[in-house]
């Protein structure tokens, strides 16, 4: 069989064991599986191997601080949506050492963090997710200056997607339109039905994944199916966002009593900026061995919601929620736009989900639009 | 892979932006009470020899062990193989400065003040307090190329006497024509100048809004009744300047800290024209 592989941006049909086939391809590579997998109560991303550590039969309820799996009663792979991770917990560490000092004399000598990258296989992602790592990238790739981290990781990762074809309670990528479908960013993408994979082809790298794998050209019903079931999901999604008169409406509404009605419910925790794909906000931290003479320095994940984030000489700028929550939410949806020519919103619905008490960015862009009452 | 320190010129395997380069402090010079004025070297030749800044831009000065902090650059543009940066005591990195002799130092960062773009005009340099550091290399700049502009005013203020920075310079300013004006806040017995917040000197001046260009930096609020004054006396929002201050750790737009409205102030400031800010300067909390 002469380098038997689909043509670049063709659809192949597989059978659904046959997906281990593709795994174990992608480990043949030398890459590292990320997918969802349960643990602790909730599908998460993490080192996998075989086609049964995916989250099979289970799918995941979700709605505003709810989040609950529950066995589906069938046998679907991928019939769940996100969790609370997401690629950036991979792309973008939530603590890596920058470089370290040693003491040498009355100076220091500085080595930087010279850490081979990890190649990792993302199993799974869905077409918010692919987004979010795009915008990620005009962040730290296209910016003042390009992470060399991120950048590294970034470039060695394959990405095996999965089309929405059930989204979930607090999803709206249909609103911010970055899915149901994946679109681009990837290496292959998996429509699931009942019976089969069918599997897209997005990279040159994609396909030659699937050359020992047995597949076959997909078929017009096929691609019918897969596309009807596409347009069923768009058309059920959990929530809706409203993204007229963006940045303008946000930027001419700072002073709008609705951040003060938000800022009681707010508990400043930070949840929505952990698990949101896009943010990327750090603080950088010196850690020290007991002589002093050793010192790491550490990015780690930060948020706008912690008050030591705004502080400057004189005081903390941010001291009450109400302009916490304002900065979020003004620098998601507006000025984003303005930095980096894109909303930093997904619609993943991952800030809804895990936000303690349900505090629902569309709700609250809604009200200061003067739309309904939350 | 092999660690690469930075004093190699090849590039690292991983050299991050954040990496600072080691510099030898070189001289500390009081300027006032909890103020201090730390001239630095680049150890290695080849950076300080490369070594370009603009007037307005800063540092990020890194102790090990203790952390980093964004710090204008005060000394002369022309001149970038000794930099001074006046520091006032306020946080860990300021009060852990004078016990090192070899800090880290990356940058410079930031947008400078446009003296290039306000050639043939007068400009008033207005500062309050430290303020005065990062609009320091301006008046450098303006000493070297007097003649490239109109009337140049420079409005100082101090909340006492004693907290007036750089009096050593009037004198070379004044040479070249630099109109200098003081006031303080609150004076003591040894003062014998004008008493008042900087703001209320625009009334014994007569800017021409036509070709007035404001270069402003001080306590916002400062900032805020000079605008005010500026805007009063008809000089058009574009032609106010104003550099600002927010938390910093990364300078590379990176770590999200100090935005403001659309812009990161590590890169699109921290100079900006009025224009670009008013929707958002003055709002509380902001």
């Amino acid at each position: 069989m002469p380098a038997h592989t689909p043509p670049l941006g063709s659809n192949a049909v597989i059978a659904k064991p046959t997906l281990q086939s593709v795994f174990d391809a992608l480990r043949e590579a030398g890459y590292a599986l990320i997918g969802p997998t349960v643990a602790d109560g909730a599908i998460i991303y993490d080192e996998i191997a075989v086609i049964a550590d995916l989250p099979v039969g289970w799918t995941d309820e979700q709605g505003p601080g709810s989040y609950r799996l529950r066995r589906r009663g069938d046998d679907r792979y991928f019939g769940f949506v996100v969790g609370p991770y997401s690629l950036k917990k991979f792309l973008y560490p939530s603590a890596l050492r920058l470089f370290s000092t040693r003491r040498n004399g009355d100076g220091f000598e500085i080595e930087g963090n010279a850490d081979p990258p990890p190649r990792y296989a993302f199993i799974g992602a869905r077409g918010c997710e692919l987004a979010a790592a795009g915008i990620q990238d005009r962040v730290f790739l296209e910016g003042a200056a390009a992470d060399p981290h991120y950048k590294a990781r970034r470039g060695a990762a394959f990405l095996l997607a999965v089309n929405c074809v059930e989204p979930g309670g607090t999803c709206f990528c249909a609103s911010m339109q970055t899915g149901p479908r994946c679109t681009s960013g990837f290496d292959l993408a998996l429509t699931e039905l009942d019976d089969i994979f069918l599997v897209e082809i997005g990279s040159e790298m994609g396909a030659q994944m699937m050359a020992g794998v047995e597949w076959r050209p997909a078929g017009a019903f096929e691609m019918s199916r897969a596309r009807r079931a596409l347009a069923e999901a768009e058309g059920r999604m959990g929530r809706a966002m409203d993204t007229r008169d963006l940045p303008d409406l946000l930027y001419d509404n700072l002073e709008h009593p609705r951040w003060a009605q938000v800022a009681e419910r707010c508990l400043a925790c930070a949840n929505c900026t952990m698990v949101c794909p896009t943010c990327f906000c750090s603080d950088v931290q010196d850690v020290s061995d007991l002589t002093g003479d050793a010192t790491e320095r550490v990015r780690v994940w930060d948020s706008c919601f912690n008050k030591e984030f705004s502080y400057v000489f004189g005081g903390h700028l941010r001291p009450n929620v109400r302009a916490r929550y304002r900065q979020w939410l003004t620098h998601k949806l507006a000025a984003w736009i303005d930095q980096f020519g894109t909303s930093g919103c997904v619609g993943c619905g991952r800030c809804i989900t895990w936000c303690p008490v349900g505090i629902d960015l569309t709700q609250e862009l809604a009200a200061i639009r003067g739309e309904g009452q939350a | 892979m092999s660690a690469t320190t930075v004093h190699t010129h090849q590039a690292p395997v991983f050299g991050h932006p954040m990496v600072p380069r080691p510099a030898r402090i070189t001289q500390i010079q009081p300027e006032a009470p909890g103020t201090i004025t730390y001239t630095i070297e680049f150890i290695d030749p080849a950076v300080r020899e490369a070594y370009r800044f603009r007037p307005g831009q800063f540092n990020m000065l890194y102790l090990p062990g203790i952390g980093e902090a964004a710090i204008s650059i005060s000394s002369d543009p022309d001149e970038p193989t000794q930099l001074k940066h006046t520091v006032r005591i306020v946080g860990n990195v300021t009060q852990a400065l004078a016990r090192f002799d070899v800090i880290g130092v990356r940058g410079p960062y930031g947008s400078p003040w446009p003296v290039d773009r306000v050639t043939g005009k007068d400009v008033m340099v207005v500062a309050g307090g430290i303020g005065l550091a990062p609009l320091r290399p301006v008046l450098y700049h303006f000493v070297r190329h007097r003649s490239d502009y109109g009337r140049i005013q420079v409005l100082v203020g101090a909340r006492v006497p004693a907290d007036l920075l750089y009096l050593e310079d009037y004198d070379a300013w004044r040479a070249r024509d630099i109109e200098v004006v003081v006031t303080v806040d609150r004076a003591d017995e040894t003062w014998k100048g004008r008493v008042g917040v900087v703001p209320i000197l625009f009334y014994s001046l007569r800017p021409d809004p036509r070709r007035t260009a404001i270069f402003t930096c001080g306590p916002e609020i400062m900032m805020r009744f000079v605008i005010y004054e500026a805007l009063a006396r008809r000089i058009p929002k574009e032609s106010i300047y104003v550099s600002l201050e927010r938390n910093m750790k990364c300078a590379i737009a990176f770590c999200g800290r100090c935005q403001y409205g659309p812009a990161f102030l590590c890169k699109d400031g921290p100079v900006l024209s009025y224009d670009r800010i008013e929707p958002f300067f003055g709002v509380e909390e902001y």
